[in-house]
């Protein structure tokens, strides 16, 4: 598998004298287990750090998801094997094991919550922009190490505030991921309280983030990484961080306004003569419940692409990897992953065609909408193109990155009806928006996730995961998602509600044979069918968590560039010391140099130095 | 391991990492601001005619915490010109003025918070308002017993509209005097805190939050104040980026307040 890559000496040379000596002492001495795995400055760490703890959150998050989906398919049928337990721990909600509707809200919200807040962006951008950006580009670390530090503390201090609130009085939030006020106001449960200081935590941890990747990417490139020879995917990390910095910080300030209706009796939410159960409110009024949701929608929507972005660079990688050639379109990648950026930021709205806002507005958002459909297609019309006329190398990591091509594909254009008012009028809410939605991030993003660790995992360990698990992983997790998601478009149309609990069984036809609109037997059928496909999902990720844990140790051994790659973060030791260079890269060309003519190899690193019939960088050291 | 650019700039940037660093930082701020001033347009423009309040802060308090602000930023920048010529002596008296200037202004807003969070509307039974500042509660005064009585400095009006336009002639001849109310004859009774209504939910977190940033400004400026002499004996170029990434941070708190000064105390 080995190639004539050019390799490093194994051990660094010693620096040249320096002003300050404080870096280069601490590498003489070994870091206890605090010093190298809690209070790491190395982006390495930190971004498996961050991808531990997000793939924890995600098997919660999913675990939740699995309680929901019981209690949907067997209304107030007590949980098997997991009901005493919950009854246990978590009390009243929980009686005899069974669901309770507030429990339900409870695991929703969080569910939400976790698996965006927790799971997906910090896997997608902490972890692997992480562990990768600046190995991409050249650095030796991140600009500002210990803001990298304190932004994983903060992560994990807001993951602890959400768990937490599980716990107390009245349980976890109940409103929502989207926390629509005047409910997350009204709902008597402190737990809205915890989940907006998590929120604060984790949007503080980000925006440490944002700012860290931005300053890395613009100012420690390596010598010769011009913007347009940027891999892909430094360049979707780049506009991601972008997004983060500047649409959390809306989200916050509407955290900090929520907040203070909850705690300091404020009104910035409620409206004037709010009455719950009966009873006017004992506030001054005079809010406004749509400013929550303009300020929410303002992250909101910008977050989907923070999702995505990622996700779609990943893909980019291992396609232009595994076709052996140039990817197609760089630039109309670059741009295109810039227009999606700045779109993002007025397409919010949306979300809120059925607030009553004005059919004015909602022509305007209309049309953001429908035109921040174009880069997104050219986007992945470049990822199709390029895989034409390739000879595809199947591996698990490429699997699962054209697995990603037509799931996202699907989630992308079932997206366009909810785009139009029109059509989102009937389907806002329903199951519909569940499927669309969940095909988009599930089988979407979290593949190309998958595709990054199968793809990353030889880089951090120095083995490579099974591959024959690996393909069980993937085409076991492809059958289960479609036959988890797909009937949710048929549920959806029929109208049947999200965020209902008990599987709406009260609008059955069943139980009011005379509505004209009742659910039909059929519709709530697909809820058991859902309900055994999502825990066979859940076994079905069995095979990858003992693969991820087995390979480490017992993985087949690969060398520096098993994969055969052109970019720079192959081009290090192996897993890459502190500092990641044995030398400083000096880059001469483009990304994805595959199967150029003339060349020994299929590939051409970026910082191989042309060869010596053609001397055209003299400063680069052999 | 070195990392690059964090003291001298990188050529093709022209920044050295911290200032592009904070730069960005404050890109974020604008965006945390601009979603509370957009709120504050959002519920001044959905608020009931009439019910909009004017006039009810103190403005000439607010114009000398503006100035306040604006000789602290003098000097910042004179502090940081100060490293520049490597004038240590010069730097601490500049910035120990800054400290001043800003110890000054947080006093005079806590003040501000006081006089709002003794300042009573009280509904009356007969559906008049009695309004003023918090004299004295008696011994035995206790709302939900109906006992004792409050004494205000203010005085009684009939319809809580006028209590909105503090700049009103009407407003402006009000009698102000001592006003003694039992507790038989209340029916509710509120500060004039964050709850009070819209406006001074809005008046109060926008200006906490400003007040926090002069607090964090602060700390930092004063650690470098004060802890500065070592960095500055072995690299005083990395001292007088700090001063300037600080001063930065410090410059767009003022502006933050430029902006609250206005919308809030003037109009």
């Amino acid at each position: 598998m080995q190639s004539n890559v050019q390799q490093f000496p194994p051990f660094r040379e010693p620096q040249s004298d320096h002003a300050h000596g404080d870096h280069g002492h601490a590498e003489h001495h070994e870091p206890n287990f605090w010093q190298k795995y809690i209070f790491s400055t190395d982006h390495k760490v930190i971004g498996i750090q961050y991808g531990f703890m997000a793939l924890c959150f995600m098997l919660f998050g999913f675990g939740l998801m699995l309680l929901m989906r019981w209690q949907i398919a067997h209304p107030g049928v007590a949980v098997p094997l997991f009901g005493p337990l919950l009854a246990k721990v978590l009390g009243q909600p929980a009686a005899g094991g069974i669901i309770s509707p507030e429990l339900y809200n409870s695991f929703g919200a969080m569910h939400g919550t976790i698996m965006v807040f927790l799971g997906v962006v910090p896997l997608a951008f902490a972890a692997f922009g992480n562990y990768v950006v600046p190995l991409m580009i050249g650095a030796p670390d991140m600009t500002f190490p210990r803001i990298n530090m304190a932004s994983f503390h903060a992560f994990f201090l807001g993951g602890v505030v959400m768990l937490v609130s599980f716990f107390i009085p009245g349980g976890a939030a109940q409103a929502g991921w989207t926390s629509y006020s005047p409910l997350a106001t009204t709902i008597p449960t402190n737990g809205q309280a915890f989940w907006l200081v998590g929120m604060v935590l984790l949007i503080t941890s980000s925006l440490l983030g944002a700012v860290n990747f931005i300053a890395t990417i613009i100012q420690l490139r390596a010598p010769g990484m011009t913007w347009m020879r940027l891999p892909w995917f430094v360049w979707a990390q780049f506009v991601t961080a972008f997004i983060l910095l500047l649409a959390f910080p809306p989200l916050e300030a509407a955290g900090v306004l929520q907040l203070m209706d909850n705690l300091a009796g404020t009104s910035f939410f409620l409206p004037t003569g709010l009455a719950v159960g009966g009873q006017l409110v004992d506030r001054s009024g005079g809010g406004s419940p749509l400013l929550w949701q303009h300020l929410f929608w303002f992250l909101g929507h910008p977050e989907v692409y923070v999702l995505i972005l990622p996700a779609m660079g990943i893909v980019i990688e291992i396609i232009a990897n595994n076709t052996r050639k140039p990817i197609w379109g760089y630039k109309s990648l670059v741009y295109s992953v810039l227009f999606v950026g700045f779109l993002s930021f007025i397409v919010w709205a949306h979300h809120m065609y059925l607030t009553g806002m004005g059919q004015k507005i909602a022509t305007f958002f209309q049309a953001t909408t429908m035109i921040i459909s174009i880069p997104s297609v050219i986007i992945l019309t470049c990822m199709f193109l390029s895989l034409w006329g390739g000879s595809i190398r199947i591996n698990t990591p490429m699997l699962f990155a054209l697995g990603f091509l037509p799931m996202f594909g699907i989630g992308g254009l079932t997206g366009l009806p909810l785009g139009l008012a029109a059509a989102d009028l009937y389907l806002h809410d329903t199951y519909y928006i569940i499927a669309h939605f969940h095909y988009v991030v599930a089988p979407g993003t979290i593949f190309a996730l998958f595709a990054g660790v199968y793809f990353w995992f030889p880089k951090m360990t120095g083995r490579k995961m099974n591959e024959f698990w690996g393909r069980v992983h993937f085409w076991c997790s492809l059958a289960f998602m479609n036959i988890v998601f797909m009937p949710m478009f048929a549920q959806g149309i029929k109208g049947m509600l999200r965020r209902m609990s008990d599987g709406a069984v009260n609008y059955s036809a069943a139980r009011v044979p005379n509505a004209i609109d009742a659910l039909p037997g059929s519709v709530m059928q697909l809820n058991g069918v859902i309900l055994w496909a999502a825990i066979c999902l859940g076994i079905a990720q069995i095979p990858f968590i003992i693969n991820l844990f087995w390979s480490i140790s017992h993985g087949e051994k690969v060398g520096d560039n098993p994969w055969r790659a052109t970019t720079l973060d192959w081009q290090t030791p192996t897993p890459p010391p502190h500092g990641n260079f044995a030398h400083e890269p000096h880059v001469v060309r483009g990304p994805y140099e595959y199967s150029a003519p003339n060349h020994a190899t299929d590939f051409t690193p970026q910082d191989e130095p042309e060869s010596s019939s053609a001397p055209l960088n003299p400063n680069a050291h052999h | 391991m070195e990392i690059p650019y964090t003291v001298q700039a990188r050529p093709d940037t022209g920044l050295y990492n911290a200032k592009l660093g904070i730069w960005l930082f404050l890109a974020s701020e604008v965006m945390l601001f601009g979603g509370l001033f957009s709120a504050y347009v959002l519920l001044r423009v959905g608020a009931e005619p009439g019910m909009w309040p004017h006039g009810w802060l103190n403005v000439t308090l607010g114009t000398v915490n503006t100035l306040l602000l604006a000789l602290s930023a003098i000097t910042t920048l004179l502090a940081w010109a100060a490293c520049k010529v490597r004038d240590f002596t010069k730097f601490k008296i500049f910035h120990a003025c800054t400290i001043l200037l800003a110890l000054t202004f947080l006093g005079i807003k806590s003040y501000e918070y006081h006089d709002k969070l003794i300042h009573y509307e009280i509904k009356l039974n007969n559906g008049t308002f009695a309004d003023g500042h918090l004299v004295e509660k008696s011994a035995d005064f206790d709302l939900a017993k109906k006992t004792g009585t409050v004494t205000l400095h203010g005085h009684i009006v009939t319809d809580e509209k006028e209590l909105m336009d503090l700049r009103s002639p009407e407003a402006q001849a009000a009698k102000h005097e001592e006003v003694i109310v039992a507790a038989t004859d209340i029916k509710s009774m509120g500060n004039y805190g964050p709850r009070h209504n819209t406006f001074t939910a809005i008046y109060f977190t926008l200006t906490g939050l400003h007040a926090l940033h002069i607090l964090g400004g602060t700390l930092v400026i004063f650690y470098f104040w004060a802890f500065g002499g070592a960095m500055w004996k072995t690299d005083p170029e990395r001292f007088t980026n700090r001063i300037e990434v600080s001063g930065l941070f410090w410059h767009f708190v003022d502006l933050v307040w430029i902006f609250l000064f206005p919308v809030l105390y003037l109009t």
